[in-house]
């Protein structure tokens, strides 16, 4: 298979199993089997990508011009590599992870949710390996629609509220801005390909410049920049696999990866840099960074705080972009994938308290621990990761981060992310320590001896998820440099 | 033959119609009707492709030379027209023969088959005439059996909705016959490439600027821009289903055209938009369409009646792109009209799909309709994406060009308006969602099976080209683009 | 021509509408006519002594344009007979009255 093929591949793979899916609804084994072989083979095409990218090739496959002068193209770029691989990887263990969970939770409407899961991993494929904004957009789309049934999956009134409002704020900022973002630059450049250096370089002044990236920033929705992030804690009313592939990982993180994609490679860091219209995007990724984090100590909801911490941790990577220093961008890189893990383990964790003990409030949590000490442990590797405690993979995104802001001249920021890191200690630590040091509260006795027995650990599939996602936290951290080596040429080629 | 076609593809239905009427034996009237209407498309075919080689047809009447004589004469935008127009009628044939039936039993069946032959050939007159007055004859015959076919809808509404268009209409037909009158005061021509000429010559005079304001006004009715546009939700929502979408797709397309036609080649560019300043008018009444007409959707209950008000909205996208009075403007106007021509009919379609199982159309009886018939619903949500403008459909291309000329034309607000109008087509096309998918069936609800095949092909048919024009667009805005300068570059 | 269009505003009764459209019409076709005047013209045969003839051609529209009023107002009084044997009024206000009583 030649690299352009599985490119093809990768997108219609998911494409092909979400029909399997649906013709086999009703024979769940044959579903999820179905959903198990595409996570690996997905994985695997993926993966037979990568040694062409680290060689500095870039595969690249074009067709249908549907606008003259504009293709649906994929070029696969380092970051993109990247992100592909690790949404790729993720799935695999979110699919064990999910018939635990689904099973365990004894879900409705599971086929849509698996068919849906499937195209929604086709787009994020689709935004990995887009060659253009259109693309891009196309694909950026793609998984808003394809996640809103997720989103909304419980058909209750408060899961269609939610989704109400998950798709109002993406559709209506990727509609209202990005699109005009996006057709404003064609009609500047003629053309929307991404080009190391930016392709608006020379084109555009300062002032309209300045006006873009306000539109393109508050377009990518996903990104969840203040003040358009409530779609995220609203779509946490979602199934916790959903909450952890999508929402800590492909959703979210395609945000930020379009925003990385569109400052790399339609600004160009030397243009961002000269033009100075970026201070302000730095500020609102600072102030989202630690205000999001206060909200999240004032969280009682278990999935509400993760979701906060997210939105916190989005900001990290949003800054180093805007930074446009070479440290920056590669801090970013680095969070998006350190990121990933960390945070899919605590979801799977929260995931695995509801199932086993039925809990969602912080406060019921006391002295589970005790009772499910795989899981706790798990969420305290995932927990360190976040906070960017050696000898977890976050250690070094944060590092390339602050060096990044030394590098840009903006001290502050150092001090902004050495906040923002205590305050991740404060709402994270204290779930482990109420887990692990408290006793069981009187309740608990009671509901065991009435109903359903002894709180147990999770399902086998959960555990074995959430094992393999925090040794990747660990694994992570020693193997930086390979993912560091692998991003590389993108900031290199830029300058600095 | 060949020579002949200009006047064959109006001449087809009309004969057509008085054969229906003669063949009263069970569904012959069907086969007449549907074999008119295939002939018809394979004409408007034939002379798309005379036309995109560059040439102007020019048909002449029993052979009497224009001015004096009637010319039809063809360049691309009528044949575009004609395509659409003869394509959407008579992909919805194999429709009608199902749906009319059982909306209107099979008495006097043919009655209908004749009105809309009638119809049909009045909008293709309409369209490919070159001389001022016989448009406003083939407007009427068209007028006329519209709202024959509106009064046949099942609801009693059905009458006082075609009487109310009744009134309004034949007051557009009059104020057109009154701005053609002036004209001919003015010049003493009919013929609209003579009138163009003579008028360039006359310059604006009181009398030009009165008959431009009266013609633009009663097209205006007919294509129910904004405050003229009080006749269409009641006539879309009261006629039988078919009707709705034949009606939605073509007659206030082929509206448009005569605008277009008038606007940029009887009067000049000069006189239209700069003497005038016709230009902001137009837009911003197209702009309140977009906004005023959309939200009205949002709060209907009857989904018929929804997507009229959402087609008043489209009209104002079309008209918009026109007021630009660029190439780039109307070529996007020109692909929406064809764009939305394809979603909207293929919209009324699925309605008309649900109509024939349900029995209504009601928003609040459709409950997780998407399980009882999930490939109408699948179309219907489909071209719901087609008005939102989601990638890779066609609504997604109109709006890329309209948008795209906004900004050519430095006004971009105005971009950033038409993304945002579209935002409110996302809130009713979402209603449709939730109601389709995200509630349950309800426990009473009468076992409903998928429709049948006959309703269903079509109603694919046209979502599937309309999804097929928003990836594969050299067609479309290939030939718009063509047209939109010929249209601008004077007579070519 | 005023006075009908007044009329087709105006009034409720859909009846009294239709002639108010036959009068709006009507003042076209007047105003059509006489255009064609010529002065001192007579009707347009070709005869000794005659040099000044009207212009025929907006009498031979106007006969179409007759045709289509007539064919009009036809079919507009078909549809009111219809109305008033569907709600037993032809009065706008008190169809409007009905057709809210009974939600569709």
């Amino acid at each position: 298979m030649t690299p352009n093929d599985a490119i093809a591949f990768s997108i219609g793979l998911p494409l092909l199993a979400t029909l399997l899916i649906l013709l086999n609804r009703r024979y769940p084994n044959i579903r999820e089997f179905v959903t198990l072989v595409t996570a690996a083979g997905l994985f695997l095409t993926v993966l037979s990508i990568l040694p062409y990218v680290m060689q500095g090739e870039r595969p690249s496959l074009k067709f249908l011009e549907f606008i003259p002068g504009i293709y649906l193209g994929f070029e696969v770029e380092p970051l993109g590599m990247l992100f592909a691989l690790i949404a790729s990887g993720l799935w695999i263990v979110t699919t064990f992870y999910s018939i635990g969970y689904m099973r365990g939770h004894h879900e409705k409407n599971q086929s849509r949710f698996y068919a849906c899961f499937a195209i929604a991993i086709s787009s994020t494929m689709g935004i990995c390996f887009s060659g253009n904004m259109l693309t891009l957009f196309i694909f950026y789309e793609m998984l808003t629609l394809s996640t809103y049934p997720l989103v909304a999956h419980h058909q209750t009134k408060e899961a269609k509220n939610a989704g109400r409002v998950y798709l109002g704020i993406l559709i209506s900022t990727s509609i209202g801005f990005l699109l005009l973002a996006i057709l404003w630059t064609w009609h500047l450049t003629g053309t929307l390909d991404f080009q190391i250096g930016g392709i608006l370089s020379g084109k555009v002044d300062g002032p309209i410049a300045g006006i873009l990236l306000f539109l393109y920033m508050y377009g990518i929705g996903k990104a969840a920049l203040m003040p358009i992030h409530r779609w995220l804690p609203a779509a946490m009313v979602a199934p916790t696999p959903v909450s952890a592939l999508l929402h800590a990982v492909a959703v979210v993180k395609a945000g930020v990866f379009s925003v990385v994609k569109v400052l790399v490679y339609i600004f160009g860091t030397d243009f961002l840099t000269n033009i100075k219209q970026d201070d302000w995007l730095m500020y609102i990724a600072a102030f989202t960074l630690i205000s999001a984090s206060c909200v999240a100590i004032k969280k009682d909801n278990l999935k509400a705080r993760l979701a906060y911490s997210t939105i916190s941790q989005l900001a990290y990577i949003v800054l180093g972009a805007a930074l446009a220093t070479s440290a920056g961008i590669l801090g970013s890189g680095l969070h998006i994938a350190m990121h990933a893990f960390g945070k899919i383990t605590l979801f799977f964790c929260a995931g695995a308290i509801l199932v086993a003990a039925h809990k969602t409030e912080i406060s019921e949590m006391d002295g589970l621990g005790r009772r499910m000490p795989f899981t706790f442990i798990a969420f305290l590797i995932g927990s360190m990761s976040v906070i960017g405690l050696p000898p977890m993979g976050g250690a070094w995104s944060k590092w390339y981060l602050m060096i990044g802001s030394v590098e840009a001249g903006y001290i502050i920021f150092i001090l902004v992310l050495a906040v923002s890191s205590l305050l991740n200690v404060a709402y994270l630590l204290p779930i482990v320590g109420r887990g692990f040091f408290r006793p069981l509260t009187s309740t608990e006795y009671m509901d065991n001896n009435k109903d359903e027995g002894v709180i147990k650990e999770a399902p086998g599939f959960c555990l074995l998820a959430m094992g393999i996602t925090s040794l990747g936290c660990i694994v992570l951290f020693f193997y930086a440099d390979t993912i560091v080596r692998l991003i590389e040429p993108v900031v290199l080629t830029t300058g600095q | 033959m060949i020579a002949q076609l200009p006047a064959l593809i109006v001449v087809i239905p009309l004969i057509g119609a008085p054969l229906c009427m003669l063949v009263r034996y069970r569904d012959w009237s069907w086969t007449v009707a549907t074999l008119c209407t295939w002939a018809s498309f394979v004409c408007a075919w034939i002379i798309l492709q005379q036309a995109t080689s560059g040439n102007t047809i020019s048909y002449q009447m029993g052979g009497w030379a224009p001015p004096l004589g009637i010319e039809y004469r063809i360049d691309l935008t009528n044949a575009f027209v004609l395509l659409v127009v003869t394509g959407i009628g008579s992909i919805i044939m194999p429709y009608a023969r199902e749906s009319i039936r059982s909306e209107f039993g099979t008495r006097r069946i043919y009655f209908f088959y004749t009105a809309y032959l009638l119809c049909f050939c009045g909008l293709l007159g309409v369209t490919i005439t070159g001389d001022a007055f016989n448009l406003f004859v083939f407007l009427e015959i068209n007028s006329l059996a519209t709202y024959v076919l509106i009064a046949m809808g099942k609801n009693r509404r059905a009458l006082t909705a075609a009487y109310q268009y009744l009134i309004l209409g034949t007051i557009g037909a009059t104020f057109i016959v009154i701005g053609i009158g002036l004209l001919y005061a003015e010049t003493g021509t009919l013929n609209m490439y003579d009138l163009s000429n003579r008028i360039a010559e006359v310059g604006a005079s009181r009398t030009i600027g009165a008959a431009f304001a009266f013609l633009v006004v009663g097209i205006s009715l007919k294509l129910a821009l904004f405050p003229l546009h009080l006749w269409l939700p009641n006539s879309y929502t009261y006629a039988p289903s078919m009707i709705s979408a034949f009606l939605a797709a073509t007659a206030t397309k082929v509206a448009v055209y005569v605008l277009l036609r008038f606007l940029f080649t009887v009067f000049n560019y000069e006189l239209t938009f700069d003497a005038l300043p016709l230009d902001y008018i137009l837009a911003c009444l197209a702009l309140i369409a977009m906004f005023a007409a959309s939200t009205v959707a949002i709060f209907q209950q009857n989904l018929k009646r929804m997507l009229a008000y959402s087609s008043i909205a489209q009209i104002g996208y079309i008209v918009l792109g026109i007021s630009f009075a660029s190439s780039a403007g109307v070529t996007a106007g020109m692909v929406h009209l064809f764009n939305h021509a394809m979603i909207k009919g293929g919209m009324f379609l699925a309605l008309g799909c649900i109509m024939y199982r349900v029995g209504t159309v009601n928003i609040n009886k459709l409950d997780g309709i998407g399980k009882r018939m999930p490939l109408t619903t699948a179309a219907l949500i489909l071209g719901g994406f087609g008005l939102i403008g989601v990638p890779l459909t066609a609504g997604f291309i109109s709006k890329w060009y309209l948008v795209t000329a906004a900004l050519e034309r430095g006004w971009w607000p105005l971009g950033f308006l038409i993304l945002l109008s579209s935002l409110l087509a996302v809130i009713y096309v979402w209603r449709l969602v939730e109601a389709a998918y995200m509630k349950p069936v309800p426990e009473n609800a009468k076992v409903v099976e998928e429709a049948p095949g006959s309703l269903l092909f079509p109603t694919w048919f046209l979502i599937g080209a309309s999804i097929y024009f928003g990836i594969e667009t050299n067609l479309t805005v290939g030939v718009a683009m063509d047209a939109a300068k010929q249209l601008l570059g004077g007579l070519g | 021509m005023m006075a009908g269009f007044y009329i087709v505003i105006a009034h409720d009764n859909l009846i009294k509408k239709i002639v108010g459209l036959n009068i709006f019409q009507a003042a076209v076709f007047v105003m059509y006519i006489s255009f064609g005047k010529v002065a001192g013209g007579t009707a347009p045969i070709i005869a000794e002594g005659f040099s000044a003839y009207s212009n025929p051609l907006p009498h031979v529209l106007i006969l179409t344009a007759i045709v289509v009023g007539v064919a009009t107002t036809a079919l507009g009084l078909a549809l009111v007979v219809r109305i008033n044997e569907e709600y037993g009024t032809i009065e706008d206000d008190e169809i409007q009255a009905a057709d809210d009583e009974q939600p569709q």
